[in-house]
């Protein structure tokens, strides 16, 4: 198990490298001069030039990404080249809301899905038709519609929720709640329906596999039967699943956080893909991977659990 | 004294493992056997003793990495695709499972064509020898037009039949062909095999875990045991009389279908695991 | 595996085996039950008038969808604007149509970037495996690991904004999808033995492929595609929601922008690009539910309304004469007369599987069921035990336990019988245990709920029940998973849980048919052993006379759902009444001739 654990630790860990490097040579060595977008169309060569110079790139590309390594595994991503200001700040001032929301929907969407999914699929009848339907519209509706939709009715008409903005949680935590609740709702819709979807699959799977006949000719309650054994074993699909969504979610979330007036990562990452400011979009890049493969690192440690063959391994 | 048709030379299998420097895992300790023209050899023996890998190895399909197979005194083993595709004319195969050998999509004709076809024969002489083929393995004449699903497990293994006889092959390796079939239609299926092997003259390979079946339809009978061939001899010696030790386990192991005959057998069985311990 | 070969009708048409993806490809007839599925039909149809509307725009409406007018902003509907304006001033009906055009060739590119490359990635790595299996899977696994929106901003930042350069991306990043789909489905086809067979039979690999392999893939792909389709539309739609989508471009996402921007003038704004969006995915959806309803690829069917884990309903009473002689002793501990089982059938019918079985079984008495595949045997035994699927419907005119009746009973009350005073003994030992739980739990926990024992007591009675049933480590095995088991093993442990509340009625589903001859006779002794020990009932599922004969003292014999013979089995085997038990008997090979030694080589001219 530890084993497996440091396995994927690894693989993690290539993973953000890969990806940080990729996004590196993207952003510096193709595409037009930064300093002349920077500068601007109206600014002489000789401004161009002091620009290009101040900001480092008339430096060898290889050269700049050694730097820009060797910082950040330091814990430095750079200055923006707008702003002037740390990367790692402003990427650190943005990350409690983004992941408030994403975490948020998350489990959301875990705690939802599992409940559906198992009903449908133990239950059938209208609650399966209905997770059927639901499911096919929850893919259909982009999901900052259905943000605009919930911040029309619970925010606008019924006041219910504020329609934007957000407050920390160590400010008030009811003001926290009550700002993430509309987005995160909006966010795990979507990721509910598919994970729902495959929870069912799995657990109808599960209950036709030739153990659940013998546990029940054992005269074992349905419950235990259902919601230990069944459970225990259609999880690891639906986890996967999860994780999988996990990634689609930080996607919505971009999307989302525009919606509700967040100024969350995405907001950031959006700005700064508009301007061409290189830096922090790399920052941004590199902070979501890491955040994907810690995600990932859970999951597998969950499916360790679950899963004997992973852990006697 | 004719020549074999095949012979099996000191042949290991071995499949590599995952993982740096892992020794691969060895299915075949060398094995050695020869199969005349005509002959049925039975192999026989239990999960795990390699008796499949041996049918895979002589097909081409399992990694032979001692040893030689040949095939009318020229090797077959180790040879490139090219040469192994031309084989494909004198070596063929009947499987155990009768689902999963037909492709589910294709009609019975287009299954039994296909070989045929490869082999670049026209259309309408592929669309006789159907036809033949169908008669050859008692199967009604509309049978090519339809799916394999259609058929039950006994007439899917007829098709297969079919199909591994339909370029008029000089072995055919049999890998459990009638494990799977309910009794009575066992015995209507061995009789088939026994039925075209005199007509043709084509050789057998046997692959079976079946004493009996193997007493019935084999002239010779080789007991394979942890990858490795315990005792070869005739039919009715092997299945009646055992030297070897673990074959006699094997034939007491098995029930017959006779209550007292069947005590008596279960005494000796514990006399012989009891002397042993 | 008992339950399938020896179900309903239906069921012995299916392959056992065949979970992967290896659906029957599309053949002729396909289209036509397309065309039977309204919803489908009209949902291609819907996206059918999307791709006329978008390519007519021109001649739909003069006016632009990117002119503004700050003057006419907001129109309403009728007049020149037929649907009005939107906050710049900008017709909506064009916006609308030309909007088409974007969201249907961005999706398209997508559709076409995606099979490019996941397609023959998957193939080429299913089918051989290797080394480019390895890294294309590395590949698709880094590129999966990265949010799509994170990858087209950088892209964009780069670049600049395209709507066009952002789908072609998309399809790069949706890519390893299509990747992990055909791969799948080409390594599952891959193991089916008539690809072998198929190279046996000389054919060469580009041959195999296309004949064999690539139809498989063909049907999964198809479904994909439709709902890359509607992803492709969201995600588009969420880019230039958020404005990264080509300037100067009329898209339905870019309305949706605007009405965000004048969400408290004119949220009705928000109503048609919205609805545009809604519709064709949901078509795009649809599409691909019917096709694979069509086409009968990897969907679940829906639940029934029963639940899937319960019990069936109770064994209704039934007044129809029976077939088969059932003496009924008084001291019977299993009595069951006219057992019918039927399953509903898809035109509305039922099919009955067993046709009014009857047979007793009297305290310590071993009654082998014998019967080839199809004759209603495991559908009998699975009935006394109340396992039958929810939808079987079962009846009898007695059905009775030591001597209380079991039609009618509730599922507690059928639960208190199982496992504690009828034990069952599966057929595939490896796939009765779960996987999940170490055997030691799956032992004590009917011990502890049944007899309501500590779990120290417990654990102590599994250990010791381990030990009776052969298990010569029996601590280990008790903390072992099953995978660590072997087979013979995990009968062994089986046939404890069986025993383990201490039955008076053993019901075993050809308990031995998986195993090794060697490993069948060890545990056919060990069957006997336990049934003297305790007195026990037993009820022998079998298809193998010699299995009957080594262990019953009473033989019924079935035919498709019908008795044919029932006796005690000295009688039966040395004087069979019934012809079909005579067939049967003869078509044994046992102490039939061995075949002769090859003289002559027979037509050796070859």
């Amino acid at each position: 198990m530890l084993g497996f654990l440091l396995k994927r630790l690894g693989a993690g860990v290539v993973l953000v490298w890969v990806t940080a490097t990729a996004t590196f040579f993207l952003t510096n060595a193709t595409g037009s001069d930064p300093a002349r977008r920077i500068v601007g169309p109206q600014a002489d060569a000789a401004t161009v030039l002091a620009k290009r110079q101040e900001l480092g790139l008339d430096r060898p590309v290889l050269e700049r990404y050694w730097d820009w390594l060797t910082s950040a595994v330091h814990g430095d991503l750079g200055v923006s080249w707008f702003t002037n200001q740390p990367v790692g700040g402003t990427v650190a001032d943005a990350l409690p809301i983004s992941l408030s929301l994403v975490v948020a929907a998350i489990v959301l969407t875990a705690l939802v899905s599992v409940v559906i999914g198992v009903v449908a699929a133990v239950r059938g009848g209208w609650v399966d038709s209905a997770l059927q339907g639901a499911s096919i519209l929850a893919f259909a509706v982009p999901n900052f519609l259905v943000g605009l939709l919930l911040a029309l009715v619970f925010a606008v008409q019924l006041g219910l929720f504020p329609a934007i903005g957000y407050t920390p949680f160590a400010q008030d935590p009811g003001l926290w709640a009550a700002s993430i609740t509309l987005p995160a709702v909006a966010l795990a819709i979507g990721a509910t329906a598919t994970v729902a979807t495959q929870t069912r699959g799995s657990m109808i799977d599960v209950l036709g596999q030739d153990y659940v006949r013998t546990l029940r000719s054992r005269g074992l309650p349905t419950r235990s039967i259902l919601l230990k054994h069944a459970l225990r074993n259609a999880a690891p699909a639906s986890l996967t699943v999860l994780s999988l969504q996990f990634i689609a979610l930080i996607s919505g979330a971009v999307v989302i956080e525009k919606v509700f007036g967040l100024n969350g990562i995405g907001e950031r990452a959006t700005s700064a893909a508009s301007t061409g400011d290189v830096p922090v979009v790399l920052g941004v890049v590199v902070l979501t991977v890491v955040l994907v493969v810690v995600v990932n690192l859970l999951a597998d440690l969950a499916l360790g659990w679950l899963n004997p063959k992973v852990r006697t391994a | 004294m004719t020549a074999p048709l095949l012979e099996i030379e000191d042949v290991v299998v071995e499949y590599p493992l995952r993982g740096f420097r892992q020794a691969p895992a060895r299915v075949l300790h060398g094995i050695s056997l020869d199969i005349l023209p005509g002959e049925t050899v039975g192999l026989v023996g239990e999960s795990g003793s390699g008796k499949t890998t041996l049918g895979r190895a002589v097909l081409g399909l399992a990694p032979v990495t001692g040893g030689e197979i040949r095939f009318r005194g020229e090797r077959i083993s180790g040879i490139g695709t090219k040469a192994r595709r031309a084989l494909s004319r004198d070596i063929q195969v009947v499987f155990q499972d009768p689902y999963s050998s037909l492709n589910p999509a294709m009609t019975v004709a287009d299954i039994l064509t296909e070989p045929l076809v490869v082999a670049g024969a026209s259309r309408a002489d592929a669309d006789r020898r159907v036809r033949d083929l169908l008669d050859e393995v008692h199967l009604p004449q509309d049978a090519g037009q339809r799916l394999p699903r259609e058929f039950s497990g006994g007439q899917r293994q007829r098709i297969a039949i079919a199909r591994a006889l339909s370029r008029d092959p000089a072995v055919i390796v049999c890998d459990e062909p009638v494990s799977a079939l309910d009794l009575s239609t066992q015995s209507r299926v061995l009789d088939l095999f026994i039925e075209i092997q005199e007509r043709t003259g084509v050789a057998y390979l046997f692959i079976t875990h079946d004493l009996s079946v193997v007493r019935h339809i084999s002239h010779r009978v080789a007991v394979m045991h942890r990858g490795e061939l315990v005792e070869t001899g005739d039919a009715a010696q092997v299945t009646s009389d055992p030297r070897h030790s673990y074959t006699r386990t094997l034939l007491l192991a098995a029930p017959v279908p006779d209550p007292a005959r069947q005590a008596a057998r279960r005494e000796e069985r514990h006399r012989l695991a009891a002397a042993r311990a | 595996m008992s339950l399938l070969s020896d179900g309903g009708p239906a069921a012995a048409a299916a392959p056992s085996s065949s979970v992967a993806p290896t659906a029957v490809p599309p053949r002729a007839g396909v289209a036509r039950r397309f065309l039977r599925k309204p919803v489908a039909v009209a949902s291609v149809a819907w996206l059918l008038l999307v791709a006329v509307l978008a390519a007519a725009a021109p001649l739909l409406t003069s006016a632009s969808p990117t002119a503004s007018s700050i003057t006419n902003a907001l129109a309403p509907f009728g007049g020149d604007s037929p649907l009005g304006t939107d906050g710049l001033g900008r017709d909506v009906l064009a916006q609308l149509l030309y909007g088409a055009r974007t969201s249907l060739v961005g999706a398209l590119i997508v559709v076409a970037v995606a099979l490019v490359l996941g397609l023959p990635a998957g193939v080429l790595a299913g089918y051989y495996r290797g080394r480019f299996d390895a890294a294309a899977s590395w590949v698709a696994n880094l590129v999966m690991a990265q949010p799509a929106i994170i990858i087209l901003l950088v892209v964009l930042a780069q670049f600049g904004r395209s709507t066009e350069l952002a789908m072609l991306v998309f399809g790069v990043v949706i890519a390893p999808g299509v990747f992990r789909l055909v791969r799948a489905s080409i390594i599952a086809v891959r193991g089916e033995l008539y690809v072998d067979a198929a190279r046996v039979a000389g054919l060469s690999d580009p041959r195999i492929m296309r004949r064999h392999v690539l139809p498989v893939v063909v049907a999964p792909t198809i479904i994909q595609m439709s709902q890359v389709l509607g992803i492709a539309i969201v995600l588009q739609a969420g880019l230039e929601f958020i404005g990264l989508g080509s300037a100067n471009q009329a898209s339905w996402g870019g309305m949706l922008n605007d009405a965000f921007a004048k969400i408290y003038a004119a949220p009705n704004l928000l109503l048609l690009p919205g609805l545009a969006i809604v519709v064709t995915v949901t078509a795009c959806s649809l599409v691909g539910n019917g096709l694979r309803d069509v086409l009968g690829v990897g969907a679940t069917p829906p639940v029934r309304r029963r639940s899937a884990v319960r019990a069936v309903g109770p064994v209704v009473e039934d007044g129809r004469p029976s077939s088969g002689t059932a003496p009924a002793p008084d001291d019977a501990l299993l009595r069951v007369e006219g057992l019918r089982v039927a399953y509903p059938e898809p035109d509305g019918g039922e099919g009955e599987v067993v046709h009014g079985v009857s047979l007793t079984i009297r305290r310590g008495e071993v009654h082998g069921l014998v019967g080839e595949s199809g004759s209603g045997k495991s559908q009998t035994a699975f009935a006394v035990l109340g396992l039958l699927p929810p939808q079987a419907h079962t009846s009898a005119t007695t059905l009775t336990f030591d001597g209380g009746d079991l039609r009618g009973i509730s599922r507690r009350g059928m639960n208190q019988l199982r496992g504690r005073r009828i034990g069952y003994i599966p057929q595939e030992p490896m796939s009765n245990l779960d996987p999940s739980f170490r055997i030691g739990s799956q032992l004590t926990e009917p011990m502890r709920h049944h007899l309501g024992l500590s779990k120290a007591e417990a654990k102590a009675k599994a250990i010791q029940l381990l030990d009776r049933v052969g298990i010569v480590d029996p601590a280990r095995v008790f903390d072992s998973y099953p995978h660590q088991i072997s087979g013979g093993m995990a009968q062994r442990v089986l046939i404890a849980g069986a025993l383990s509340c201490d039955p008076d009625l053993l019901i075993a589903d050809e308990p031995t048919t998986a195993l090794d001859v060697t490993v069948q006779a060890e545990v056919l002794d060990l069957v006997r052993d336990l049934q003297a020990e305790r007195d026990l009932g037993v009820l022998l599922v079998t298809h193998d006379f010699g299995v009957v004969a080594d262990l019953c003292d009473t033989v019924t014999v079935m035919r498709a759902g019908e008795v044919v013979e029932s006796a005690a089995a000295a009688q039966l085997f040395a004087d069979p009444q019934h012809e079909y038990t005579r067939s049967l008997l003869a078509a044994t090979l046992e102490g039939g001739p061995a075949r002769a030694a090859l003289t002559t080589p027979a037509g050796g001219t070859r």
